[in-house]
């Protein structure tokens, strides 16, 4: 196990800039998630880890040593790969023990492990399968599998569960979260899926072209965003941006004007109602509801700009009619116009 | 060899056919009957063009020795096997067989290893100037054999290697290089590039992933290759002749050529020999055709 620091670390392939300049500190043990759109520099940042590629310029180290002239096989990663990467001419037995075998343990001693490991991971009747014979949720295992053998210092995850369904994914989200609390190894996981990243962290990343817009535990990133990109990256479905004209009565700090911010609030504190009493309840005419179980998420225009609400699942507003969105005061964001910064 | 290989893409049509929905149209016209008779007779025409040279010799070898410049009678009147006979007796054919087998294997085994080296380093190395190399490489097999034999010639001489099977076998391998790196640099290029990095992080040295996880996967491609670079060599005639002097280095088509005495050409020994030195290539192509064709990398990635 082992912490990993970035010491200012650029990553350029040709005239792109993919890393620029990164700087963090990821704790030894800690379950952390490098999360951004698709091209933001997440996957790079993986590589880096592992030794795939070398940065442009600064430092990678583990435990305050530079690793960057180390070679992938003596870093002690492993790593799940998007695509599983199973070697397709090996059983299952022989993928999950490939990464011994190269280390040189005696097959008695990797027998040993192999069934130990597939023990954990419930997949003990398939080891003498090709991965072609497998399911995509029992690939996933296996590599799994292949990556937690050998007790590497960092266990490194690429969008592990993108091409599992819907189920399934939850399945591994929670199979995953399990077998980090079981080995404590340090786990560096990369996702576009916020909430993902959401559910399984410690500490999550937020990458945006190759820099990083905030770092920090999962609810802080939700209830205090640092900027405009993390607040509507963060959070399902997305914030509300709105026009601090349009909210009445708003508090503003000394030296700003309505005119210097917008204000971002989440639809989870949005109440939408056919008729309020809240006399600061904004009057929006509603576009759409999708119901989603309890709740039903309401679709509003106001004046052009969207908002989204909820409703109770049983007073839903017709599409067409004018409905009261009833903004949680307290729980109002507020970003500079211009920077998209969080203003205090 | 044609049969062998209008069988090969048969199969291939026909597994494609069952799970690439782009091939369903294929079949459904494949199942109308007279596109089904077009198909037919068009694959009975091209086998026919293609084994018609092949027949004639079978019918020369089995002529009697008489009737061999005769025409009638068209087929022979009685079959005799007294060529074959003669083709080990009056000449040292076991011999230019196994120096044909020695050259075409060892030129083999070069080209396949330096090959993947090449096409692995291109590939998956991500060696600098891909393109460029590539190219050069395509460049250097373009120069006609006629215009290479004779300083060639002047090299193998001056390296002391005249008359040797090693004369042959390094200009066989230089010769098929070219081709060898180019069809296993784009069968490499279809592995996944994570099966490399995966490879590496599980600690293997490039030289490991290569060996362990690359070349396993590419055995279709390699003996594609292999089997393209052994027929080359098989039947190569120039430089075997000019490099060699004697029987001990001579391959079967100079071996072969030179049946001819001062007063006549035998016919049927040189159809009987063409005949018996096609078959080893065709046993190649039979055993590995399912290996050509048999797609490995199945789960490798998700599919």
């Amino acid at each position: 196990m082992a912490a990993i620091e970035f010491d200012g670390v650029g990553k350029r392939f040709g005239a792109v800039t993919v890393l620029d300049g990164l700087r963090l500190t990821i704790a030894e043990g800690e379950f952390f998630t490098f999360v951004g759109p698709s091209g933001c520099g997440k996957s790079t940042t993986l590589s880096l880890i592992a030794g795939l590629e070398r940065p442009t310029s600064g430092r990678v180290l583990f435990d305050g040593e530079p690793v960057d002239h180390l070679a992938p096989r003596d870093r002690d990663v492993a790593m799940v790969f998007q695509s599983y990467a199973l070697y397709p001419h090996m059983s299952v037995a022989e993928n999950i023990g490939f990464p011994l075998k190269l280390r040189g343990a005696k097959p008695p001693e990797i027998r040993t492990a192999v069934a130990e490991v597939a023990r954990r991971l419930g997949i003990e009747a398939l080891l003498e399968r090709r991965p072609r014979e497998l399911s995509g949720g029992q690939r996933q295992r296996v590599a799994l599998g292949r990556a937690l053998v050998r007790r590497p210092r960092v266990f490194l995850l690429d969008e592990p569960l993108s091409n599992l369904d819907a189920r399934l994914r939850l399945e591994m989200r929670a199979e995953l979260k399990r077998l980090h609390a079981e080995y404590r190894i340090t786990t560096v996981y990369v996702t576009h899926d916020q909430e993902e990243a959401m559910a399984l962290s410690d500490r999550v990343a937020v990458l945006n072209a190759g820099r990083v817009e905030q770092c920090g535990p999962p609810l802080e990133l939700y209830h205090r965003p640092a900027n405009l990109f993390v607040a509507g990256f963060v959070g399902s479905p997305p914030i509300n941006v709105l026009d601090a004209r349009y909210v009445p009565d708003l508090a503003l700090p000394e030296g700003t004007s309505v005119d210097d911010v917008v204000v971002g609030v989440r639809p989870v504190d949005v109440r939408v109602t056919a008729t309020s009493s809240e006399p600061r309840a904004l009057a929006a005419e509603v576009l759409l509801a999708e119901p989603t179980g309890d709740e039903v998420w309401v679709v509003g225009r106001l004046d052009g700009q969207q908002i989204i609400g909820r409703a109770a699942s049983d007073a839903v507003p017709i599409p067409g009619s004018t409905a009261r969105f009833e903004l949680a005061r307290e729980r109002l964001h507020l970003f500079d116009r211009q920077s998209g910064r969080r203003v205090a | 060899m044609g049969v062998a290989n209008t069988d090969a893409d048969g199969d291939e049509a026909m597994r494609k056919t069952g799970s690439d929905p782009e091939f369903r149209a294929v079949r459904k016209t494949g199942s109308d009957p007279e596109f089904r008779v077009g198909t037919y007779l068009g694959v009975v025409l091209v086998a026919a063009y293609c084994l018609a040279p092949l027949a004639w010799q079978l019918v020369t070898s089995l002529r009697p020795p008489a009737e061999l410049t005769t025409l009638p009678p068209l087929l022979p009147t009685r079959v005799t096997l007294e060529h074959y006979a003669a083709v080990f007796t009056g000449h040292p054919f076991p011999r230019m067989l196994l120096n044909s087998f020695i050259v075409a294997a060892g030129a083999t085994v070069i080209a396949l290893a330096f090959g993947s080296a090449a096409a692995f380093a291109l590939t998956k190395m991500r060696a600098r100037g891909y393109g460029v190399l590539l190219a050069i490489v395509l460049a250097t097999s373009m120069l006609p054999p006629i215009a290479t034999v004779s300083p060639l010639y002047l090299l193998i001489n001056a390296l002391g290697l005249r008359d040797t099977l090693a004369a042959l076998i390094l200009t066989y391998s230089g010769f098929t290089l070219p081709l060898a790196i180019w069809v296993l640099t784009s069968f490499l290029r279809q592995l996944p590039d994570e099966l490399y990095s995966a490879a590496r992080v599980d600690g293997c040295t490039p030289r490991q992933a290569l060996v362990r996880v690359i070349l396993p996967l590419a055995a279709p491609g390699l003996a594609a290759t292999g089997l393209l670079v052994f027929i080359f060599a098989w039947n190569e005639f120039l430089y075997a002749l000019t490099f060699t002097a004697t029987e001990r280095s001579r391959t079967v088509p100079v071996g072969i050529a030179l049946f001819p005495g001062l007063h006549e050409v035998p016919w049927g020994e040189i159809a009987a020999a063409s005949l018996l030195v096609t078959v080893p290539v065709f046993v190649l192509v039979l055993l590995y055709q399912r290996r050509i064709v048999e797609g490995l990398t199945a789960g490798a990635v998700k599919g």
